[in-house]
């Protein structure tokens, strides 16, 4: 819908017809508390609000994110189609739903969920891992809730084992839903949950045991398949039924095409959901993840509702309701183009860029890497000191580069370590790797030479002590001198007649 | 990433076919297992687009409140931001500072409590869903709170609404398990009554709902007497029971047609309101605003602080990872459009509700059920239901392409069935006098239609009491007995398909 208005003659010509940089919009100060009054027209709105974008950081420099910063102009072009569909409205776009329904059941197969060829799987599209693992974990809190009703137990005070790595959102649904959250403390040189301290924490009130394939932290796979035969042992001698979650955010799109005899998956009979992120190694834009239960059972049936919505009846178990369709069309449309081989070509790159990566910086000399080589293609180090201001230094230094590479501490009992963390995406490759090589270079050499140069220039102090001999009550006379800064030996460039730069 | 293959000379070289020559448009689509081979771009990104033209035509979705359009140039900045992470706050400190501005807005526009620069308290979340789940929290927070200092038991926390209610209301309630009371509706009367809602209230009442811009018929609830009753109720009985406003269709109407209507923060029980960005925002689907009316109204411990990707930032949301795109699209329609920009759209869509009001008025046939105060939308239901229902128009609307809903009202009302058409901004008064047009000829037709069937079988009544009968008794049914048989098994075809909900 065009605004169209009369203008008045006062306002003249140059107001309409000028271009955006020489109007009065890009003089007036940006409104930021109130909304104003008046319209602009859209070029300068578009204008203005670009312009200030450009002091974001590059999203494809941001090594600090998982999260996909790219895809193919083929898959925009189908996005900006789909920007304008509310995907709540089943009934409306049915083949949208329709493609949901099938990144499901292609996502359940892929877990070795245990449903047979034509049957459809339990499952959801989410808005990501967040969203995903809350409704995973209110379904077991439900059904723990009636297990101990049935048994006429005390349902109040549920809990949940997990490791201390955990990404922040399990604490979020633990605080939210009101479930303890019961961390496995890390230690250092074992940086993921330890099945067996965990199993030992698991007790009556436990809904479930989360483990994560996938460390935000180091990128590593936890051993699922131990945990599930410890769990079991437990659940046999105590009778309780603990199920287990696994958190394959990350990992989920990685260990079904590079390792697929890692067993991780529904292959376990006490793996009851599983989530994952389309929006990290599913190669799609930030707003997509996946949560699959292993069958109806796994799901209790009043945590979904039939809403009778605008003719048809479509059972949801989200937390959100409207929102845009773009990411799921996006998600088939990586699983149509690419198939099993594209994934696993895309990974095995993914991991070569990370080992290139890994190795240039070993040979600095100056770093441990702390990231194993089988997991999330990533690179987690640290200065071999430890020291915690070189690492954000760096950190600082890269930046100047364009380079986004975070330096966080480690959790509880390891806050002495401050780690740098690469994440390789799929728009990583060997160049970027090399050139990311070269830049850690000349950010070491940088920090170094500023470490040597003392930080404030020293003061020299001339204490003058004088004997006064003519008064006999002060002997003594102290003056101290003029202060002189001792110089700071730096080299500064005198440009001498040529000039040395270029136009 | 292209992936390039080396083709022998003498074969037929495939990759050259067009997509329509090629296999691809052979090939059964993949819907339980992913693919095992990789296929072209091109091919994918047609296959699927083809599949969506099956889907409804988004801007004759008249069932939805939510945008369908915007102007290009925001188009552009949505398809810049689809690769920012929108919770990389410290990369992309720009999109960070877009959501406060907004927040700021947003409160302003709602008449919050707080000085000209000072910085209000709210989130941006993806739709009214996660806003309200975020407002139901931090009132189930506070009042626990508040019984645990009493020394009163918190185990049975309920919140009072009408039963009006969108569905948001009833997953936080389920999911968060909070008892949900609702206030029955009735003939005639489809919004929450304040008396009765206020004498719902009890001790473990956390707050009362009320609905600007109920989903059914668009009405706006009388906040200000709610206010007054509550004020009153609190101060016989010593509870502080709060308010919190669902603005989500309204949020955006109320202050620029109905200044004078006193709904938002300047009700002093109101302490938080929540408003769909997606809905009269102006936006596509996936953005929602929640703004509390002061920081006492957040309780501290559901905030977050994470050092996550090497940052402190300050969460409350129940989303993490997701897009970028609607949060610019909203400040873009903020400074684009301004306060006048909003009211002179908002006054056009009432404009052409009124055009679609009058219309249907005209045919005869309906009763406008909506009200002139409030959401641009209008629900109508049939004069005269014994022939056909609301439910056969919307079924035979669709053929002309527009999607209008047909539901029942919810309990006590359920005999009611009404047709709904949301008038969104792109719903010119071409478009309104074209729908009316259309529903002119659907009731024709069915009026005709009826009249036929009537004389089918009345002649067949003739034929048979003039030839006589067939071994047995001779059954003489009058006319009129025929007529109401077959009206009767009509009546059941249709009310099958009776949807008893509605968002």
């Amino acid at each position: 819908m065009v605004l169209t208005q009369v203008h008045q003659p006062e306002e003249g010509s140059s107001t309409f017809f000028g271009s955006v940089f020489s109007s009065r919009y890009v003089q007036d100060p940006l409104p930021r508390y109130e909304m104003p009054q008046k319209s602009i027209s859209k070029d300068a709105a578009y204008q203005i609000i670009h312009d200030e974008l450009l002091l974001d950081s590059s999203p494809r420099l941001n090594l600090a994110s998982f999260v996909t910063t790219w895809m193919e102009p083929e898959c925009d072009k189908l996005m900006l189609e789909a920007v304008n569909k509310n995907y709540a409205d089943m009934d409306e776009y049915p083949v949208t739903t329709e493609l949901q329904n099938r990144c499901v059941n292609i996502i359940a197969r892929l877990f070795n969920a245990p449903v047979s060829e034509k049957e459809a799987a339990v499952g959801v599209g989410t808005v990501g891992s967040s969203e995903a693992i809350m409704l995973a974990g209110l379904a077991f809190k439900r059904r723990w809730q009636n297990k101990r009703k049935a048994e006429g137990k005390p349902f109040d005070k549920p809990n949940i084992v997990t490791g201390a790595n955990v990404q922040v959102c399990w604490e979020k649904f633990a605080r939210y839903f009101e479930v303890e959250l019961k961390e496995v403390k890390l230690s250092e040189g074992c940086y993921v949950m330890d099945p067996v301290k965990a199993v030992e924490m698991v007790d009556e009130n436990t809904i479930c045991v989360a483990a994560i394939l996938g460390s935000t932290l180091t990128g590593e796979f936890e051993d699922v398949k131990l945990l599930n035969d410890l769990l079991t042992a437990k659940n046999q001698k105590t009778g309780w039924d603990t199920p287990i979650h696994v958190d394959a955010a990350s990992g989920g799109f990685i260990a079904p095409f590079l390792y697929p005899e890692l067993e991780w998956d529904f292959r376990l009979p006490l793996v009851k959901s599983i989530n994952v992120s389309g929006h990290k190694y599913g190669l799609v834009y930030a707003g997509v993840g996946w949560v699959i239960w292993r069958s109806k059972e796994d799901l209790p049936e009043e945590l979904i509702f039939h809403i009778n919505y605008l003719g048809a009846d479509q059972p949801t178990f989200t937390l959100n309701f409207s929102k845009g369709s773009s990411q799921i069309i996006a998600q088939y449309y990586q699983f149509l183009r690419l198939g099993f081989e594209g994934y696993k070509n895309v990974m095995k790159n993914c991991m070569e860029s990370a080992r290139i990566l890994r190795e240039g910086l070993v040979r600095t000399g100056r770093f441990d890497i702390i990231s194993k080589e089988k997991g999330v293609p990533l690179v987690a180090f640290l200065f071999k000191d430890m020291s915690h201001n070189s690492a954000m230094k760096l950190a600082t230094l890269l930046r100047r580069y364009g380079w986004i590479v975070p330096a966080y501490t480690m959790p509880v009992n390891l806050e002495h370590m401050t780690v740098l963390r690469v994440v390789i995406r799929e728009d990583f490759g060997r160049p970027l790797a090399e050139k990311f090589l070269s830049h850690v270079a000349m950010a070491l050499d940088e920090l170094d030479s500023s470490s040597k140069a003392p930080l404030v220039p020293a003061l020299k102090h001339t204490i003058e002590v004088v004997s006064c001999t003519d008064d006999a009550n002060q002997p003594f006379m102290v003056r101290v001198l003029p202060q002189e800064a001792e110089p700071v030996k730096k080299t500064v460039p005198l440009l001498t007649g040529k000039t040395k730069g270029v136009c | 990433m292209v992936l390039s293959k080396a083709v022998p000379s003498s074969s037929h070289d495939a990759s050259l076919d067009c997509t329509f020559a090629s296999r691809y448009v052979r090939a059964p689509l993949p819907r339980f297992k992913l693919p095992e081979e990789s296929i072209p771009k091109e091919a994918a990104y047609q296959v699927i687009n083809d599949e969506l033209m099956l889907d409804g035509n988004p801007r004759l979705n008249l069932a939805s409140f939510v945008t369908t359009w915007m102007e290009p140039e925001c188009d552009k900045l949505i398809m810049a931001a689809l690769n920012k992470n929108y919770v990389d706050m410290d990369e992309y400190p720009i999109t960070t500072e877009l959501q406060n501005r907004c927040v700021n807005m947003i409160a302003h526009l709602f008449n919050a409590p707080i000085g000209e620069e000072e910085t209000a308290v709210g989130v941006g979340t993806v739709g009214s869903s996660e806003a309200i789940m975020l407002a139901g929290l931090a009132f189930k927070r506070k009042w626990q709170n508040k019984r645990k200092a009493e020394g009163m038991p918190y185990d049975k926390p309920n919140i009072v609404t009408g039963a009006n209610v969108q569905v948001c209301w009833e997953k936080f309630a389920r999911y968060f398990e909070v008892e949900l009371k609702e206030v029955k509706l009735k003939e005639g009367y489809y919004v929450m009554d304040p008396e009765k809602a206020v004498a719902m209230v009890d001790e473990n009442t956390i707050c009362v709902a009320a609905i600007l811009g109920s989903t059914l018929t668009g009405e706006f609830e009388d906040v200000k007497k709610l206010n007054e009753l509550l004020t009153e109720k609190n101060k016989e009985t010593g509870w502080d029971v709060p308010i919190h406003v669902d603005a989500a269709s309204g949020g955006f109407i109320a202050p620029f047609l109905y200044k004078d209507l006193v709904w938002d923060f300047r009700l002093p029980l109101v302490k938080s309101i929540n408003v769909s960005g997606h809905k009269y925002g102006l936006v596509y689907a996936g953005v929602g605003w929640v703004v509390w009316r002061s920081k006492e109204d957040l309780p501290d411990e559901l905030v977050f602080h994470i050092n996550y990707l090497g940052a402190d930032q300050p969460t409350f949301t129940l989303n993490f990872s997701k897009g970028s795109s609607q949060i610019i699209a909203q400040y873009y329609q903020f400074i684009r459009l301004g306060f006048e920009g909003y009211k002179n759209i908002i006054e056009n869509c009432m404009e052409n509700a009124k055009v679609l009001r009058q219309g249907l008025e005209q045919t005869g046939k309906f009763n406008i059920v909506s009200k002139e105060v409030g959401v641009p939308l209008v629900a109508f239901a049939l004069k005269d239901r014994t022939y056909y229902t609301v439910f056969d128009i919307s079924e035979n609307l669709r053929r002309f392409g527009w999607i209008v809903p047909a539901y029942t009202m919810p309990a006590d009302a359920q005999h009611i069935a009404v047709l709904r058409v949301v008038v969104r901004e792109d719903f010119s008064r071409s478009l309104a006098e074209r729908l009316v047009s259309d529903i002119h000829k659907v009731v024709q037709e069915l009026d005709e239609q009826v009249k036929h069937v009537t004389k089918v079988v009345t002649t067949q009544v003739d034929i048979t009491a003039r030839g006589g009968g067939t071994d047995g008794a001779l059954v003489h049914k009058s006319e009129q007995e025929i007529a109401e048989e077959v009206i009767t098994y009509w009546k059941k075809l249709v009310s099958r398909k009776k949807t008893s909900g509605v968002c």
